[in-house]
């Protein structure tokens, strides 16, 4: 799934401009405990929090993840913003829960990730 | 000789600063792209780095990340002052954490971060006293 797809899907605000258009996921990772992130999620996926704070950004800036989508309607702040984008990743943000924005990507075709792979 | 460092980088990591947690990281993680490091291993250092670093912000006084080159592979070495760790063996459980809801409610202390280091490392040696804590983790290339 490609990163318009995930925003029309979920009717998402682009928060910062898009770094690369033509990003595509392999699958989505959904979760606010950043080792959690970090243990599982792999580079090419869109990462899925409700947390709302400057460690979602350096998780995902370590795992060279390249886009984040906030839940629950959060706006991240400014520092957030700044930092991702010194990072060169995408924000999205969704008013939809964290269910239903996995929901509705899982019904679209996004994979989840796979612990045995 | 494999056993000389030929560069290191150094980063102050200080108590409870969420703010600032993981600049040291993202600073290695950059050194290392310069250096033309292949992707996988920086990937590998960078989440053993900030989890190293996180535990300092959570658990210690303060203290240093280090990141030292060698010919034939990459150590990471956390040095802190601080309480140290009770039970290590515990410590290295999945799941195990003594981080408190404050920090939870950050997105830490989900009890995977030395189990994540390990899982990434080569090599994971860990020095615990009450004067604090010294991880060495050892990354072959």
């Amino acid at each position: 799934m490609n990163i318009r797809e995930v925003v029309d899907i979920v009717k998402a605000d682009v928060l910062t401009k898009f770094h690369d258009e033509n990003t595509e996921f392999k699958c989505g990772f959904a979760g606010d405990l950043m080792s959690d992130v970090l243990a599982y999620a792999c580079s090419d996926s869109l990462l899925i929090t409700g947390l709302n704070n400057p460690q979602v950004i350096r998780t995902a800036e370590m795992l060279d993840i390249t886009a984040v989508l906030f839940v629950r309607g959060k706006r991240p702040g400014k520092e957030v913003i700044e930092l991702a984008k010194e990072n060169c990743l995408t924000v999205l943000a969704t008013e939809y829960t964290m269910f239903k924005t996995c929901g509705l990507l899982v019904i679209n075709g996004m994979k989840g990730l796979d612990l045995d792979d | 000789m494999t056993d000389r460092i030929l560069k290191r980088y150094s980063y102050n990591v200080s108590a409870n600063d969420f703010t600032a947690a993981g600049k040291g990281s993202s600073a290695i993680k950059s050194s290392l792209k310069s250096l033309g490091i292949d992707a996988n291993v920086i990937r590998k250092i960078a989440i053993i780095s900030y989890e190293a670093e996180i535990n300092i912000v959570i658990h210690s006084y303060g203290g240093k990340l280090h990141c030292d080159i060698y010919e034939n592979k990459i150590v990471i070495i956390s040095q802190d002052s601080g309480p140290g760790i009770r039970d290590v063996d515990m410590a290295m459980t999945e799941g195990f954490s003594t981080a408190t809801d404050n920090i939870r409610e950050l997105g830490f202390g989900a009890g995977m971060g030395l189990p994540n280091i390990k899982k990434y490392s080569d090599k994971l040696e860990i020095k615990s006293g009450n004067d604090g804590t010294t991880i060495t983790v050892t990354i072959r290339l």
